[in-house]
């Protein structure tokens, strides 16, 4: 069952009429990364720390220790490249941790791991950044008291005019500041942001700072976007549009790690997921395989995981 | 008269080279604190530095400008010695560090083992640093009245001296304009919001730092310059007290505006002149001894700070959505 996958810029609950529309025409399906995605994947088997075919950040070793407690315990991880790949488990089980230890942010005690072929062991948190691979954070972090505008323009790199000196002569960095600003209000605008370009970010709601984080992260166009819990705090309707960009993302070429709770979302939007416990990786698979997995739904999810729990016959048949 | 005698001599702060100065001073304090958020609180080992620099290399008798080249110099050895094991700490430890830096070197500076060089406690008089200075000057010997003021021309508390303090001013605020508003300094705001966004941004928080903490250390260097040039190096005179005018400049003014130190500065120094000689004329010495006034005074001042820190935060011109004190 290889097609999990959803079409660009339908929203989730239209996923069977999506379905049916590749079933007819089985070339559209191959076109976009979604496709190759789903298809390459198919071949790889549902086990931890499998290889995957075309990984863009690979893994190995890594491990972190908060006095006695392994709080990252990896022993082999690979992110497949084009895809939405979606990291679970319980609170603690690591998953931010590990965050922190790929993106620089945090030092492992062992470990090596490649992005894109570069060994990443020691880099640090910036060069990591410069080198393609973009996160956000759980709790989210917007710089108040700049303009949404002012905090979409700091991801954006190559800005000569951020040398101490350049800066003086606005004629060496005038023409990349409007090539910046166009990109930045062209995100701006596909994430709803638009209108309020010009206000402090600190007026933003904090569904709308979750927007302005991911949109600023993708100012310097990353090849791999870590979200820490992007549908955190945010309302469905917003939510809706957020699935929509990322899956946008993965079918424009970049691939995508996320930290999400979010049941819903991950079975819509994941193309692999990889759940974690106690620090280490206890099952990978697509999002259907994994989340009938018996050690994760025991581990988890829970036994009412795919139960809408507002559902009133949920509670009958507890009772 | 009396009432002409207040006006004459508080009015006269507006244009003194000390305001000028502390405007410098307090420029860089805004580069510091205002766009990056770095809590320095040894903005007078800065000047010091700056006014040792530029007073030692011209005794030494070097040229005017490989003086200032100087003082810039040991400023930015500085900011570096500073930087590179604090930045990494919080704002809390930064601003210990600052503080105990700027009493270490003002503490060197007036030990008695150093006397051949910053000449002790005594530091150094002016013959020895304001000749070149002073043989610079393009205006003709003598003094000059302008409107109510008279001062030399030339010598110690002139009227070339105030010309360059307030060049310099005027040249500082609009190389601040500029960088307010430039890509740069936007980073230097980004990391004062949040230096782990900045982070994962793929920029260099560090670089950026420093960069920040030697140039408004650079302006601090040469506010101790003008400081000390109508009077003479004394390492007493630039110690914590002047650290603390200059963050009350800012703040007063508003941290994180353009015009706010200029403004802090002419107001406090005016204020603080208008409330000590009004007091002087006005109450009999029978009542209050001169020393008394010159406390009073800086008790009326700082009781108008409170309330100004409690009803407007931001500074008389600051953002209060930017920058507040207590934001």
């Amino acid at each position: 069952m290889p097609d999990t996958t959803v079409q660009t810029g339908t929203p989730f609950q239209d996923l069977p009429a999506a379905r049916a529309a590749r079933s007819e025409d089985p070339q559209s399906a191959a076109v976009d990364y979604s496709g190759t995605v789903a298809k390459d994947l198919a071949y790889v088997e549902h086990e931890p720390g499998v290889h995957k075919p075309d990984p863009i950040l690979v893994a190995d070793n890594v491990t972190r220790r908060f006095g006695g407690i392994a709080a990252v315990d990896v022993g082999h991880f690979e992110i497949e490249r084009h895809g939405i790949t979606a990291l679970i488990g319980p609170n603690g089980a690591g998953k931010t941790t590990f965050f922190n230890l790929m993106t620089g942010f945090d030092k492992p005690d062992t470990g090596t791991w490649q992005f894109d072929g570069n060994d990443l062991a020691s880099v640090s948190s910036e060069k990591v950044a410069r080198m393609g691979m973009v996160r956000t954070f759980q709790l989210t972090k917007v710089m108040n008291r700049l303009t949404v505008l002012d905090n979409m323009l700091i991801g954006a790199p190559d800005q000569p005019g951020e040398g101490m000196l350049r800066s003086l002569f606005p004629m060496l960095w005038k023409s990349r500041e409007k090539e910046i600003i166009t990109q930045a209000e062209s995100l701006l605008d596909r994430f709803l942001l638009l209108k309020k370009k010009d206000d402090y970010a600190g007026s933003l709601s904090g569904g709308q700072r979750k927007l302005l984080e991911m949109a600023r992260a993708l100012m310097s166009n990353p090849q791999l976007v870590m979200l820490d819990e992007p549908m955190a705090g945010v309302n469905p309707a917003l939510k809706q549009s957020l699935l929509d960009h990322i899956v946008a993302l993965r079918d424009e070429g970049t691939s995508v790690l996320f930290v999400e709770h979010d049941m819903n979302m991950v079975r819509h939007i994941a193309d692999w997921v990889t759940v974690m416990a106690e620090g280490k990786i206890v099952a990978e698979g697509p999002p259907r395989d994994v989340m009938n997995d018996p050690a994760v739904v025991d581990a988890y999810l829970g036994a009412h995981a795919n139960i809408d729990l507002g559902d009133d016959s949920v509670l009958q048949d507890v009772e | 008269m009396d009432l002409m005698t207040i006006f004459t001599n508080s009015f006269a702060q507006l244009i003194a080279p000390t305001t000028a100065a502390y405007v410098l001073a307090a420029i860089g304090l805004n580069i510091h604190f205002g766009m990056t958020g770095l809590m320095n609180m040894g903005q007078a080992g800065f000047m010091l530095l700056g006014a040792y620099g530029f007073a030692i290399t011209q005794s030494m008798g070097w040229n005017l400008f490989a003086s200032v080249l100087a003082a810039l110099t040991l400023a930015a050895v500085y900011a570096v010695l500073l930087g590179i094991p604090t930045l990494k700490l919080g704002p809390d430890y930064l601003a210990m560090v600052t503080l105990a830096s700027a009493e270490i070197i003002r503490i060197i500076g007036r030990s008695t083992s150093l006397t051949s060089i910053t000449g002790g406690s005594g530091g150094i008089s002016p013959q020895d640093f304001t000749t070149q200075f002073e043989n610079l000057s393009p205006l003709p010997e003598g003094n000059s009245t302008i409107l109510l003021w008279s001062y030399s021309n030339n010598i110690a508390d002139s009227w070339w001296l105030r010309i360059v303090a307030w060049a310099l001013v005027l040249i500082a605020v609009l190389l601040t304009w500029r960088w307010y508003r430039s890509p740069w300094g936007r980073v230097l705001k980004g990391i004062r919001e949040d230096e782990n966004v900045i982070r994962s941004l793929g920029k260099s928080v560090t670089k950026f730092k420093l960069q920040s903490l030697f140039l408004g250390g650079a302006f601090g260097a040469l506010s101790g310059i003008i400081f000390v040039l109508p009077r003479s190096v004394q390492p007493d005179s630039l110690g914590r007290q002047v650290t603390f005018y200059v963050w009350t400049i800012l703040l007063l003014g508003g941290a994180a505006s353009i015009l706010g130190p200029v403004l802090g500065s002419c107001l406090l120094w005016v204020l603080l002149t208008v409330v000590k000689e009004s007091m002087r004329e006005g109450i009999s010495s029978n009542l209050i001894s001169s020393n008394q006034i010159e406390s009073l005074g800086w008790v009326i001042v700082g009781v108008a700070l409170m309330c100004l820190v409690i009803f407007r935060p931001q500074g008389l011109i600051g953002d209060r959505r930017e920058l507040a004190f207590n934001a």
